[in-house]
């Protein structure tokens, strides 16, 4: 273990002083620099530094783990997670990308002519962006503390001054250039144990290819994995369990989503213009493809191995006489145990651990999908500089998305607040203070969240796609596409839709109000997946509260004519 | 002058909507269609031991998406590139980007 806990320590370190060295190098001086990098960065750059920024540690750590163990059910979160690029390249990011300011409540206040609008977009921006920053730190804690021997509090703390200094020296510019090393960082580190994985049980070199492979005996892998799972009482890989129509609307919710989140959404007003806008979509997509195509596989992989390894082995072979062709437990097990996220109980007494889907006779009574892509590494004999590699890389993800995060914190409270409807007499520099100080506060507020995290964390997720799927993008969509919409249609929709999947979200995940099963559910629809109806009663909405609303004034008409034109 | 360039705009905006509609309802297809309701029938069909609604759920789907994307960019700077003389960005300036960017950055 000493030998993993020296890589580990050298490449976090390493890691950091990187981050720290290109803040150092990119300080910035005025709010257009802090906000938007100046508009300056080249779209591949942008590419890189968005996929670091939306791919969560979630996305690098739980994603494949979640897969593994959900099957066809996990591509709600393949599809959903990346198809909603699709939508901010061809509905949303060049348009705003030429409107050409600062921040999404900057074009919701333009757009529909209202500080109140302003006001709830800013609320709707910070909220969603809590949600989702105070799991990105714990991710960070959690990382320290297993594996560098540190409390967790202490890796939160560590984490967190680390963002504050790049977020606060470089804004817009500093986060960006973090953000393409710690791509590099991160997808490095979530290949190289793909890539041997697949080499050992597809004889693969490219793990997206390794998925559709066969193993050594010519059975494609699918097909083997599908009967060991039918043999052991489990549901086939590839069928799924939940509903057709629930399947589509979390994929619809989260594709929604992903296009909604003012911190994906801001990083399109980084390039120079809207066609830049366009392709840096691409390239975003194209690098937050390599890893979405790999989980799938690693996904397979590690369920395959882990019956396969686990499934019949002799957990004591000191105590329990190995008969011919069985074997050991492997290490990496037994390690695991210790953490607590995986646990055994030997119900029979035959001293052999039994993987079974039946409650009644399965011993692997604890089994936390998160672990699987940090053991990844160990269950493939890999040395311990691999290890050293995925825990950087897990922390590179958690750090550039707070940091993302905690730019649209921060530009929502100095630029939309501040600048814009409370002190519209301040000057640059002013605003640029109050941006670093708010910051600041957000970072402080963040690491207190990582450590106390609020028990709803994990569900939380669901209400920030939810959100912004029911606010923001219906607000934005129609902005653009339909200059008839006006302030009372854009505020009632972002209300109600913000309103219903709210409380939808809160009444069955947090609170517990109803049972939270398919038979109590609207529809037969998921709080994950409630973020579709919400967005068709927020698009409905604020139709019909434009249409019995004045139109907008002639000027907010060519702004939109502006936005259209090329 | 100003009755073409409005007519220009128009048409610029209709070749646009039009492109959009098609490249939308292949992103439908692949996503909602093949990896979700049209799943059952796909899946009577294998690819590399994967069903095919299955395959198009965790990989086709987002294959798909990135030349959709790219495809998408290219497209519009050949429209924009067709429009250009007829329209004009001189009397709009992009408030965000230095002028003298604007033309040669691409």
């Amino acid at each position: 273990m000493s030998v993993t806990l020296f890589w580990t320590g050298f490449f976090v370190i390493t890691s950091f002083a990187l981050y720290i060295g290109i803040a150092i190098a990119s300080r910035v001086g005025s709010t257009d620099e802090f906000y938007v990098a100046g508009h300056h960065v080249p779209p591949v750059f942008n590419g890189m530094a968005t996929a670091a920024d939306w791919m969560s540690a979630a996305s690098f750590l739980s994603m494949a783990g979640l897969i593994a163990f959900s099957g066809y059910d996990g591509s709600v979160f393949l599809m959903g997670w990346t198809g909603g690029y699709v939508l901010l390249a061809l509905l949303l990011a060049p348009y705003l990308r030429r409107f050409g300011k600062f921040t999404v409540p900057d074009f919701i206040g333009d757009r529909y002519y209202s500080d109140t609008a302003r006001v709830v977009a800013v609320i709707c921006a910070i909220f969603v962006s809590f949600t989702y920053i105070a799991g990105q730190m714990q991710g960070v804690g959690i990382a320290f503390s297993r594996f560098l021997e540190i409390p967790i509090e202490a890796g939160v703390v560590i984490g967190g001054l680390v963002v504050l200094m790049y977020a606060t020296l470089g804004g817009m510019k500093g986060i960006t250039y973090t953000q393409v090393a710690q791509y590099c960082v991160m997808i490095f580190a979530f290949m190289t144990p793909a890539i041997f994985i697949s080499l050992q049980l597809t004889g693969s070199p490219v793990p997206q290819l390794g998925f559709v492979g066969n193993v050594s005996d010519g059975t494609p892998l699918l097909v083997k994995l599908d009967g060991m799972l039918t043999e052991l009482g489990f549901a086939p890989y590839t069928d799924g369990s939940k509903s057709t129509f629930d399947v589509f609307a979390i994929t619809l919710a989260l594709m929604a989503g992903t296009a909604g989140l003012p911190h994906v959404i801001v990083r399109f007003f980084t390039v120079p213009k809207a066609a830049d806008a366009r392709k840096s979509a691409g390239w975003a997509l194209l690098f937050i493809g390599i890893l979405y195509l790999t989980a799938p596989a690693v996904a397979v992989f590690a369920r395959t191995n882990f019956i396969e390894t686990v499934n019949e082995s002799v957990y004591d072979a000191e105590t329990t006489a190995l008969v011919e062709g069985e074997s050991e437990t492997p290490d990496w097990f037994h390690r695991w145990e210790t953490t607590g996220l995986l646990a055994f109980e030997d119900r029979n007494g035959d001293g052999r651990i039994q993987y079974r889907a039946d409650p009644e006779t399965n011993e692997v009574t604890t089994l936390n999908r998160d672990i699987f892509v940090l053991a990844n590494p160990e269950i493939a004999n890999l040395p311990g500089w691999v290890i050293g590699l995925v825990v950087a890389g897990g922390i590179a993800a958690a750090l550039s998305t707070a940091a993302g995060l905690l730019l649209v914190i921060s530009s929502s409270i100095s630029h939309d607040l501040c600048r814009k409807v409370l002190f519209k007499s301040m000057t640059d520099k002013q605003e640029l203070l109050i941006a670093r100080l708010s910051a600041t506060g957000a970072v402080l507020i963040a690491i207190l969240a990582g450590i106390y995290p609020p028990g709803f964390v994990a569900s939380v997720v669901a209400l920030a796609f939810g959100l912004a799927a029911a606010s923001f993008f219906p607000a934005i969509l129609l902005g653009i596409f339909w200059q008839r919409m006006s302030k009372e249609g854009a505020i009632a929709g972002m209300v109600t839709g913000l309103g219903v999947t709210g409380a939808y979200i809160l009444t069955y995940k947090i609170f517990g109000w109803i049972p939270n099963d398919a038979e109590h559910w609207f529809l037969g629809v998921s709080p994950e997946g409630f973020g579709t109806i919400g967005m068709v009663i927020s698009f409905a909405v604020s139709v019909t509260v434009s249409l019995l609303t004045p139109a907008p004034p002639a000027e907010v008409r060519e702004l939109v004519e502006r936005i259209r034109a090329p | 002058m100003a009755q073409d360039k409005s007519s220009a705009r128009k048409a610029y905006w209709r070749a646009n909507l039009g492109l959009m509609g098609v490249l939308l309802a292949i992103w439908f297809t692949v996503s909602f269609g093949f990896g979700i309701l049209l799943r059952p029938w796909l899946d009577l069909v294998s690819l590399g031991g994967a069903p095919l609604g299955f395959w198009f759920a965790q990989q086709g789907s987002i294959l798909t998406f990135i030349v959709l994307i790219f495809y998408y960019a290219w497209a519009m700077n050949r429209l924009e590139a067709r429009f250009a003389d007829r329209l004009g960005s001189d009397d709009m300036p992009d408030p965000g980007a230095p002028a003298a960017t604007q033309e040669d950055a691409s």
